[in-house]
């Protein structure tokens, strides 16, 4: 029984980790309907850079992401910009989109490994270790503090697309760019500070990367499956729909490693994610 | 120029071409060249449902390594026949094991095609994206399932054993002569496959699919039908790929047989080629595959991968149409007064 | 009373939350010239969508000679006999004209035909014969993207006709074309109708509507409010009052 329970936990707590992974996908994908699959791979690079500032100068992971988000957001409009110049507007998105965010992905992680090697390499921070216990529950520090960034992350998130003017138009410039330009918004503006917010995004979830797990290029590439897999689940733009799709998968994810293996994990996602497409690809709260 | 002829001509220059490595008396050239051969049949393959219906596979490792793996397990059991199949049934298949190579190609090659498919079908009625995505997933479910599969040698890999030579047609070759005929001549099929596909009617289909699928099941054309064939094709072909693979090392294990510079290489060759005739991915795979082998001795294998990178990224952005696509335009502007 | 060629009964679709489509009843006899107007965004490309399957309604069904349409994908429905132009035209980029109007002859009349009848079905000629029909043919090799807005509609008219439809819906074909341009259109359908052509014209030109048409319906925000005898249509006060008014 505390088996059970503990894998739920460890689960739930993986599921906030996650949540914070897919919610650049959500707002890129979802929303904006770009297909950047290379998300997991700016992810990696922000745990990187999380590391060398742990390594170099002793900063807080998740302190050091917060610093660098600006240039992550700064990096995300750059490559919209891109995007936006190369494809979107010839209406070839499609196939050559794609490529490109696939070009971009395989770019990232090859620079990574020249860079970096292939050594698994981690942080040092005062919460990395230690457990709480409550009853026979274990909460390990290093997957609870994340956790609850990554949900507040969420949450803060959410409440500026709702509350806030540039977050309305957000949500709007994916159903109705022409109303946008109605109210003399320019929607490729909107979608360029989206895709902003979304790999800055990144940086964190790379801060929470690097502190629940070791990490090495190529691990960037096991989370396409998972992010995409809750994207589609949690009904593509949603937030809300995005954190239990996200939970769900985790202790699912929980569940296979603790009860059948670790080694199978990898599959669980991306099994989920061809069952999800099959069967409703409109998600859970689907649009 | 006709189809047989075009297929005569092509077997003419695949002879040639085999004399010519033949006369260098390099086993290296024959090795490297062996690899280029796979990536145009991969290219090739791709093309066939990217460049052609323009549907995004990422999967390339996978439909390939399905190919090798399919042939580490019918070797495993050629090799023993005894342990693995009982009564009947082994004094049946007895006298065929061990398979031929060719045999391997073409049982990788319907593996591959199966799966194809059987994932085509639970994908292709969505939109491309979903199906890409689906692609990159059932990569990882497959190379999941096959670090899991101890019969194959999971994640510790497998050794295969070579013979070290062949007799064909009363000459007798060296093994890596052989397996380099073998890929000449798949190399040569797949191209050959691909023009007919190019000016027949299923290329017309392919092609509308690719401009406006809705446009297309307006004018009636089946495509899911015809996505589906493309895809059991294209995996075919790349299954057919991967058969002599195992027999091309000896020495077989996941990572590297489910390897991403399959998936980039099979993206990036069609692509900076040009996708939109049998002639792109062709170029594509001489000009970086060459690359690749020369940047590998000189310089380093993974410096080699990040140039196919940056030049994918550069092409799509700067060149879409491809090298085929420039020479065309610079074909057009020659002709206009 | 002979059987209605197509029967729209209680079609129902939604966006979301945004119906577009609220249970409609359509029937149209073989040989009609049925026209159907409406205010934009009343509903009239979502109502040709499903009766093609393009999209998939909700509630309600499709019979087109008795036989239901409802699960049949679009290329079936074509097969059937149903063919239809796009109002917003979406040629093959990648295809000249010729090519654009080859494809419903080789994917739809030919399978049709049958083997035999196949192999004296002359492709090229009959792709020239379609493309003149519409003023097209001095254009044949060019591609889409050397068209005039004007002129990819008749292409996309061209491209309906070639699949040899028992029912042809012309979505907005006429939009920007000249008086005598239109002339010619209402001519080339009348033709089509006399050859035993059903055909469904969806335009906001009323005077071709009004000329062509035997009989109307009107669609208003998802719904049918009037069905008749152009007369009656014309001075129907809801119509007026809703889009003729105008």
């Amino acid at each position: 029984m505390d088996l059970l329970l503990n894998a739920i936990v460890a689960g739930l707590l993986l599921g906030g980790f996650y949540a914070a992974v897919t919610v650049g996908v959500s707002i890129a994908f979802g929303m904006l309907d770009v297909v950047n699959i290379a998300h997991p791979a700016f992810i990696i690079l922000g745990a990187y850079i999380a590391y060398i500032m742990n390594a170099t100068f002793g900063i807080d992971p998740i302190l050091s992401a917060i610093i660098v988000l600006p240039a992550f957001y700064l990096f995300g409009q750059a490559i919209y910009q891109v995007y936006y110049w190369s494809f979107e507007r010839r209406g070839e998105e499609a196939l050559r989109g794609l490529a490109f965010f696939f070009g971009l992905l395989f770019i990232t992680e090859v620079s990574l490994i020249l860079v970096f090697g292939v050594d698994y390499r981690y942080v040092q921070a005062a919460y990395i270790g230690p457990t709480w216990r409550i009853g026979f529950v274990d909460f390990p520090l290093r997957m609870l503090i994340p956790c609850l960034v990554s949900l507040l992350l969420v949450l803060s998130l959410q409440l500026f697309l709702s509350r806030t003017f540039i977050g309305r138009a957000i949500m709007a410039v994916a159903q109705d760019q022409q109303a946008l330009r109605l109210l003399s918004v320019d929607p490729i503006r909107i979608k360029r500070i989206a895709f902003g917010i979304s790999i800055a995004t990144a940086s964190l979830a790379g801060a929470f990367l690097i502190i629940i797990q070791p990490i090495e290029p190529s691990v960037g590439r096991e989370f396409i499956g998972r992010v995409f897999a809750i994207c589609v689940l949690g009904g593509m733009g949603s937030l809300p729909g995005t954190v239990i799709a996200a939970m769900l998968l985790g202790i699912i994810e929980s569940f296979t490693a603790t009860f059948y293996g670790p080694s199978w994990a990898p599959a669980v996602a991306f099994g989920f994610l061809l069952i999800t497409l099959a069967v409703r690809p409109a998600g859970l709260l689907g649009r | 120029m006709r189809s047989l002829t075009f297929l005569l001509v092509a077997l003419l220059v695949g002879g040639i071409v085999f004399a010519l490595a033949l006369l260098t008396r390099n086993e290296y050239v024959l090795f490297a060249g062996f690899v280029v051969l796979q990536y145009i049949v991969l290219a090739t393959a791709w093309n066939i449902l990217g460049g052609y219906c323009g549907y995004v596979n990422f999967g390339t490792a996978a439909f390939f390594a399905m190919g090798a793996y399919s042939t580490v397990a019918l070797h495993k059991i050629g090799a023993n026949p005894g342990r693995y199949l009982e009564g009947t049934f082994a004094e049946f298949l007895m006298p065929l094991l061990p398979l031929s190579i060719p045999t391997l190609v073409i049982i990788g090659g319907l593996v591959s095609a199966l799966v194809g498919y059987g994932m085509g079908y639970l994908t292709l009625r969505l939109r491309g994206v979903f199906f890409a995505i689906a692609t990159l997933a059932m990569a990882v479910v497959l190379q999941t399932l096959v670090i899991n599969w101890d019969f194959v040698g999971g994640s510790r890999g497998a050794y295969i054993i070579r013979p070290d030579s062949v007799s064909f047609a009363g000459i007798s070759l060296s093994y890596i002569q052989y397996l380099f005929l073998v890929m000449l001549t798949l190399a040569v099929l797949a191209l050959w496959a691909a023009r007919q596909i190019e000016r027949s009617r299923l290329g017309f289909g392919f092609a509308t699919i690719r401009d406006d699928e809705l446009a297309a099941e307006a004018s009636g054309v089946p495509t899911l039908r015809l996505k589906l064939m493309a895809t059991a094709l294209s995996g075919g072909l790349m299954g057919m790929a991967g058969a002599p693979m195992p027999y091309y090392i000896g020495y077989i294990e996941p990572s590297a047989a489910f390897g991403l510079p399959y998936a980039v290489n099979s993206i990036a060759m069609p692509m900076i080629g040009g996708t939109t005739t049998w002639i792109g991915p062709l170029i594509g795979a001489i000009l970086l595959g060459t690359l690749q082998q020369v940047a590998t001795v000189t310089i380093s294998s993974v410096v080699n991968l990040l140039i196919v990178g940056v030049l994918l990224v550069g092409f799509v952005i700067i060149a879409p149409k491809g090298i085929v696509g420039l020479v065309q335009d610079w074909q057009r502007k020659r002709s206009q007064p | 009373m002979t059987q209605p060629l197509l029967q729209v009964k209680g079609l129902s679709k939604r966006f979301g939350g945004f119906v577009a489509l609220d249970g409609i009843d359509l029937d149209v006899a073989p040989g009609e010239r049925l026209g159907l107007i409406g205010p934009n965004g009343s509903g009239k490309s979502t109502l040709v969508n499903c009766i093609c399957g393009t999209l998939q309604n909700e509630t309600g069904s499709v019979t087109f000679e008795g036989r239901t349409l409802d699960g049949l994908t679009a290329s079936r429905r074509t097969h059937l006999g149903v063919a239809r132009s796009f109002q917003l035209p979406r040629p093959f980029a990648s295809l000249t004209l010729v090519d654009n109007v080859r494809i419903p002859l080789i994917y739809t009349v030919a399978p049709r035909a049958g083997i035999l009848a196949r192999t004296t079905l002359q492709v090229d000629e009959r792709c020239m014969e379609l493309l003149a029909m519409v003023g097209l043919d001095s254009k044949a090799r060019r591609w889409p993207r050397d068209l005039t807005q004007v002129e990819m509609r008749k292409l996309e008219l061209a491209r309906a006709m070639a699949a040899e439809p028992k029912l042809l819906i012309a979505d907005e074909s006429m939009a920007g074309l000249s008086h005598s341009e239109v002339e010619e259109i209402i001519a080339l359908l009348l033709r089509l109708n006399g050859q035993g052509i059903t055909i469904i014209l969806i335009e906001h030109i009323m005077r071709a509507v009004m000329s062509f048409s035997q009989r109307i319906a009107v669609l208003v925000s998802g719904r049918k409010i009037a069905d008749g005898k152009p007369d009656a249509i014309v001075n129907n006060p809801e119509v007026v009052s809703a889009y003729l008014g105008q």
